[in-house]
């Protein structure tokens, strides 16, 4: 008996797509606005189901397909990322003219793209997961055509996307010829038994930079800063949380289930990688002037310490994994919406736009500044309980130095954080009028803020989901 | 290493196919380029038959080599200026040419070797059904029925932002 209404937010999601799809062919121009409210309830609804099935597990299609709690944690991610995201972005649509109403339906396909990443247990149904995400995001990059960054953005990320797609696609062929199977489970027992075998540490090397672009992992990250910078500001969002945490939680899938201990010594090579990120991504950040792009540097430092978790993969490090990634998102989001609130105001996201926000728009500039605090680690906020998990996580795998690299780091991008801060407050600016802050965007941030200082006051309920979450990898 | 008629077979196609694909990279006639793409793919058809996966093959003739190439020269024709060598200037720095082929070199001899250290499991039996349209169907639409639902909706959602794309911006 195979549970199908499991597959529900899937579907509701696909058909949600075309719907809207459908609608922004058929409906007239100011009927139009309505397919917004459609998307964010029809979000908001699927968002519910997941969390009332949280604990529901299905495997389908023998193996290909697995529900379990460790999907359903990255679902939730994705779909609150999506949510807050539709909400902090109801004024900037406004700048995509006539071809508003597609963007909701190109978001609601990436997230669904994401969905079946996670929930996959078959490299075939992670690459189309995969491609579903990524060519979304191709075309939600270069969404401003008036604008030549964003056309250029978007071009840099189809031809780097395909390059990394064509790797991971090699790595994965070369896995399936040593093992002769594609479902994650049967590779497993497959090499369990076999010997030393070069090519299946050329594929698993090869599918781990494949994930590595999707999550800029450095060597792999010289895409992120134009891309980041390019791309439509609630797309860029999009982009660096729930992207990146769905390659991170395919990453993590694979790696621990797919592949036996024995195979390769991948954790030294991710340890390596994972100090150079934390170390590269914040060095560069310290001296950007546009806040996206200062962003997106951070967002390289911040895939470093998500993978510190992976590193250590243990109890602590996974959850560290899980709860960095949802308290990023809070944290990220509000920054990002921030950002678009001034990029809409003065036409640009460069530091001197930030200068008096402070009184301009007195609460999103606390909130920026308070959640830019959390991307930092500063307790109370979310931040610090994320890093806690992972660092401790470190700790307790062996990897001291790698947690002692992380920290002064931390350290160190307390500076680029609190530059934007210093601008908002310290800053002088010509204007003097009030920002308009739409209602929804109001929201956004409200609710930013409350996940920001709640689940770092009250981690408990948030470490709860993730301890069920990884419990999946504690069997292995 | 033995050389049967096997490998004679395969190392020819593979020959074929390489060259044509370098003669897409290297062409600067973006025609010409187009052209050798459909070699290419025929080069690729002719992989598969060789595999005795001959219906993936004709799929590979009809769907890349007969629709797809089409319509790239389609679309080359319709952006495509009076001449064809403006249509694809050529990259200035010869220094990028070099690095990038040096590490495209370096990743294929690596993987290369990788491959070719490795003791393969032997296969148990002849793959017969590998080519049975009925298995790949069962497949298709039982087991990876989600990741073929995905792939529809990919192509829907690739056209319609293709065609956003290209028709641009209603006031620029």
């Amino acid at each position: 008996m195979m549970y199908y209404q499991l597959l529900g937010p899937e579907i509701t999601v696909a058909v949600l797509g075309l719907l809207v799809l459908a609608g922004s062919l058929l409906l007239p121009s100011h009927g139009k606005n309505a397919l917004g409210y459609l998307t964010t309830i029809g979000l908001a609804a699927v968002l519910l189901a997941v969390i009332l099935n949280f604990s529901r597990e299905a495997i389908f299609f023998a193996g290909v397909y697995q529900i379990d709690m460790y999907a359903n944690f990255f679902r939730l991610l994705f779909l609150s990322a999506a949510l807050l995201i539709m909400l902090m972005s109801s004024r900037y649509t406004g700048l995509f003219g006539e071809r508003k109403s597609e963007w909701f339906s190109f978001m609601l396909f990436a997230t669904l793209g994401m969905m079946i990443m996670v929930a996959a247990g078959d490299l075939i149904m992670v690459y189309v997961g995969l491609e579903l995400m990524t060519i979304s995001f191709y075309i939600l990059t270069a969404y401003l055509l008036n604008d030549r960054w964003s056309a250029e953005a978007g071009l840099k990320y189809l031809l780097i996307g395909a390059m990394s797609s064509a790797v991971l696609l090699f790595g994965m062929s070369l896995i399936y010829a040593c093992s002769g199977s594609t479902v994650f489970t049967e590779i497993y027992q497959a090499l369990l038994a076999g010997s030393e075998r070069p090519a299946l540490l050329a594929g698993i090397v090869m599918m781990m930079a494949g994930l590595g672009f999707k999550i800029s992992v450095v060597p792999f990250h010289m895409w992120t800063p134009d891309i980041y910078q390019g791309a439509p500001t609630p797309v860029t969002a999009y982009l660096a949380v729930a992207s990146k945490a769905a390659g991170f939680a395919v990453l993590v899938r694979i790696l621990l289930i797919a592949f036996p201990p024995t195979s390769l010594d991948w954790k030294l090579i991710l340890a390596v990688l994972a100090a150079l990120t934390i170390i590269i991504g914040n060095l560069t950040a310290l001296p950007q002037t546009n806040v996206k792009r200062m962003l997106a540097y951070s967002s390289i430092a911040q895939a470093g310490y998500i993978l510190v978790g992976l590193v250590a993969a243990n109890t602590y490090g996974l959850k560290g994994v899980l709860f960095y990634a949802m308290t990023y998102v809070f944290a990220n989001v509000a920054a990002f919406a921030v950002t678009a609130v001034v990029e809409v105001a003065e036409g640009n996201a460069e530091l001197e736009s930030f200068n008096g926000l402070g009184r301009r728009a007195p609460m999103p500039a606390a909130v920026m500044t308070i959640c830019l605090l959390s991307l930092a680690g500063i307790p109370p906020m979310a931040g610090f309980a994320g890093k806690l998990y992972l660092f401790s996580g470190a700790i307790q795998g062996g990897y001291l130095w790698l947690a002692f690299i992380g920290l002064l780091m931390s350290m160190i991008s307390v500076y680029y954080y609190l530059h934007v801060a210093k601008a908002m407050y310290i800053g002088i600016s010509s204007r003097e009028d009030r920002v308009l802050l739409p209602v929804p965007v109001r929201i956004a941030l409200w609710i930013c803020l409350l996940g920001t200082i709640l689940m770092g006051v009250y981690p408990g309920p948030l470490s709860e989901l993730t301890e069920l979450a990884v419990q999946l990898f504690s069997a292995v | 290493m033995i050389m049967n008629m096997d490998s004679l077979v395969f190392l020819i196609i593979s020959a074929f196919t390489i060259a044509s694909a370098l003669g897409v990279v290297l062409s600067r006639n973006i025609i010409h380029s187009a052209l050798a793409l459909i070699l290419t793919f025929l080069g690729v058809a002719m992989n598969f038959f060789d595999l005795g996966a001959s219906f993936l093959g004709l799929v590979q003739i009809l769907v890349y080599a007969g629709a797809i190439s089409v319509l790239i020269i389609f679309a080359i024709m319709l952006v495509m200026k009076p001449d064809s060598a403006a249509t694809n200037p050529p990259t200035p720095s010869r220094d990028t040419h070099f690095i990038g082929g040096l590490l495209a070199w370096l990743v294929m001899i690596g993987v290369g070797m990788a491959i070719g250290l490795t003791r393969w499991p032997a296969m148990a039996s002849e793959p017969a059904e590998a080519d049975a349209v009925g298995t790949l169907a069962t497949l298709l639409l039982g087991n990876y029925v989600v990741a073929f639902e995905a792939a529809a909706i990919l192509l829907l959602l690739a056209a319609v932002g293709a065609i956003i794309l290209a028709k641009g911006d209603e006031n620029p």
